[in-house]
């Protein structure tokens, strides 16, 4: 088996505007670790697929503190995905007020930040902000894991600060 | 009793390249949906579009494919469920999305409209604004005591939005309902008056796991509506493309098995390769999954000068560890969980077709280039989710074949061909890692008039409903990856 990748270098400029935003509540609650929660709103499954590519020996994202948990009542961070379908809304919603305080959202993937491809559409209300706060966005059609590990460290670090 | 055949024979028909297709009347494609189940035809897909409702069926004597028609009038045309049970999730599509009614319809209830959307039926001529609601998506369960288990559509860890309700009797699944519709994305509507360059990415979006297949079988449909030859250099990378999407995704799928099996070896295994293909597979396309990486007319981009070196090495590590894996899974952790687990008696196509004895695959007649490779089609017979597995690694080791001799023979030249402002019909199909999957549509001057994905999930939701009969319950996560059902691409 191979060794995994080295960390990549993280930008300060993100870390400092989020530190900022997290002190207050964070310290108290979290540590150098968070529980993430996957919402699938209405995502055609590429984001998915790059996500499981986190728990492989390549990336082993549990390394750095980061797991995901099949709950949303345990979990620090929800990570959003899809377009927001007007089918999923009330989903999201349910997931968003189950989580306890402090939480975070990361929308990940194109679909997840403005609707992508998907804008316009009858059925789809385009991106998470439509319906709950968002904290951290990745962009890509789909992301790729390493982009999506470097936005969840970024999370974490300035989580620590 | 007449035989389908005849009816096909006497109908009268319009082009719809590479076949024609049948335009019946009301009587004919009622006597067709009777005389189909007693001379086997298998339907294939089912859909409409503003004034006709279609069907795509295969005649597995003769081998080929039959589109046929019927019109729709004042609203209505004659069901099909009540001879081809299959039919029935289709025509509650077909009424969400047209508005049309099929009359004797065994199931009306709503499918894929959830009363959330500020038009309806999206795809009709001239859709109605209405208020947000609508009628109870399920019905109540048969008795009032049983234990009912509500499943999604937020479930698993990294899963596709989808509901499954299941009643218990003791810890068995006495039933299981599926409802989907949740991911929804009004992607028909979306390609409908685009060009088929700029609609294809929303093919390459139905579903990511069968990015390449969905994106080659609109790219055929369109080739064939517009009559235009594709190079040979370009049906060779598509080829490979196919190939290598049908590796990684069975990849992705045994070590998800492993994971909810808790089979780590395999798991890592499985995951590690997987990684090292997508890693060669960006080197050599640009892209991790080969989203968009094939567009009507031929793909996007040449292979990278070293593309083709690049891939072998990587299939040369997956290769050597196909005999350890295949051990692997006849060892304790994977048996003892997947033997006798989930078994699909009676499926038709896909790998729980082929895993239960049934030979169906589309790449030995219907989809170009793979002719003179002579593709073998890997069949197993007990049915059950360890068969499936194992048809997995077998379906991997076919693929590497394949990609070696297409790579081989790669013709050099050309990878595009100019695509005319032209008008007419096609279909086309490819067979993903899922199953069979099949794009039509109409081009009226070079932009989509109709269009219609059908995608396998469509046959693999009612097999997984009786599948997951008689399950424990608590199985219900490992027969539902080892089926790998699917959300997006059937919720379209």
């Amino acid at each position: 088996m191979p060794n995994p990748d080295p960390p990549e270098p993280i930008d300060p400029e993100t870390t400092a505007t989020l530190a900022a935003r997290l002190e207050a509540a964070s310290q108290a609650h979290l540590g150098r670790a968070l529980a993430i929660r996957h919402i699938n709103t209405g995502s055609c499954n590429g984001c998915e697929l790059e996500l499981r590519a986190l728990q492989n020996t390549f990336y082993d994202l549990e390394r750095f503190g980061l797991r995901f948990v099949e709950s949303p009542r345990q979990a620090d961070v929800l990570l959003v995905t899809g377009p927001l379908t007007r089918n999923l809304k009330v989903a999201l919603e349910q997931a968003w007020d189950s989580a306890p305080e402090p939480k975070w959202v990361v929308s990940v993937g194109d679909c997840a930040v403005d609707g992508g491809v998907f804008k316009g559409s009858y059925a789809v209300l385009g991106g998470t902000g439509n319906c709950v706060p968002v904290d951290l966005t990745v962009g890509g059609c789909p992301p790729t894991p390493a982009r999506v590990l470097a936005a969840l460290r970024t999370l974490l670090e300035a989580n620590a600060k | 009793m007449i035989s389908a055949t005849d009816i096909i024979r006497s109908a009268a028909a319009e082009v719809c390249r590479p076949w024609l297709r049948h335009i019946l009347p009301h009587a004919d494609w009622t006597a067709l949906a009777q005389a189909a189940p007693a001379e086997a035809w298998t339907l294939l897909a089912h859909w409409a579009d503003t004034v006709q409702a279609h069907a795509l069926f295969l005649d597995p004597e003769a081998l080929r494919i039959v589109p046929v028609s019927t019109p729709v009038e004042a609203g209505r045309y004659p069901g099909l469920s009540p001879h081809i049970p299959s039919a029935s999730l289709y025509e509650r599509m077909v009424h969400d999305l047209w508005g049309h009614i099929a009359d004797g319809a065994t199931d009306l209830r709503p499918w894929l409209d959830h009363g959330n959307w500020p038009l309806s039926p999206p795809m009709a001529t001239r859709p109605e604004t209405r208020p947000p609601g609508g009628p109870p998506l399920l019905t109540g369960p048969e008795q009032d005591d049983a234990m009912i288990v509500p499943l999604g559509p937020i479930w698993g860890r990294l899963d596709e939005a989808a509901h499954l309700r299941l009643t218990l009797h003791g810890p068995y699944i006495r039933q299981a309902e599926s409802l989907l519709g949740f991911t929804h994305k009004g992607a028909l509507t979306m390609m409908r008056g685009k060009s088929p360059r700029t609609a294809a990415r929303f093919a390459a979006r139905l579903a990511a796991d069968a990015t390449v297949a969905h994106s080659v079988a609109f790219a055929h449909a369109t080739e064939s509506a517009m009559d235009v030859e594709v190079p040979q250099r370009a049906i060779g990378l598509r080829m490979v493309m196919m190939e290598i999407e049908r590796i990684a995704v069975h990849l992705d799928n045994l070590t998800e098995v492993a994971r909810l099996a808790e089979a780590g070896t395999v798991r890592t295994k499985c995951g590690t390769l997987r990684e090292i293909l997508l890693r060669a597979t960006a080197a050599a396309f640009g892209h991790r999954l080969m989203m968009d990486c094939v567009v009507p007319g031929g793909v996007a981009a040449d292979i990278a000068e070293n593309g083709p070196e690049t891939i072998l090495r990587a299939l040369g590590a997956i290769a050597s560890e196909i005999p350890a894996l295949r051990r692997l899974h006849d060892g304790p952790a994977l048996s003892s969980r997947l033997l006798g687990l989930g078994r699909t008696p009676g499926a038709t196509s896909g790998i729980a077709g082929r895993a239960a004895g049934h030979a169906f695959d589309v790449r030995t007649h219907f989809a170009p280039g793979y002719g003179s490779l002579l593709p073998r089609v890997a069949v197993l017979r007990d049915g059950d989710a360890a068969a499936r597995q194992h048809l997995r690694l077998l379906e991997i080791e076919e693929s590497l074949r394949l990609i070696g001799l297409t790579l081989d023979l790669l013709p050099s030249g050309p990878t595009t061909a100019a695509l005319p402002q032209a008008s007419g019909e096609g279909i086309g199909c490819a067979e993903s890692s899922r199953g069979d999957v099949w794009h039509w549509l109409r081009l009226d001057h070079g932009q989509i008039a109709a269009v219609f994905a059908r995608d396998p999930g469509w046959a693999q939701w009612p097999l997984a409903e009786r599948a997951l009969r008689r399950v424990e319950a608590e199985d219900v996560d490992l027969v539902r990856a080892s089926l790998a059902l699917p959300a997006s691409g059937v919720d379209l």
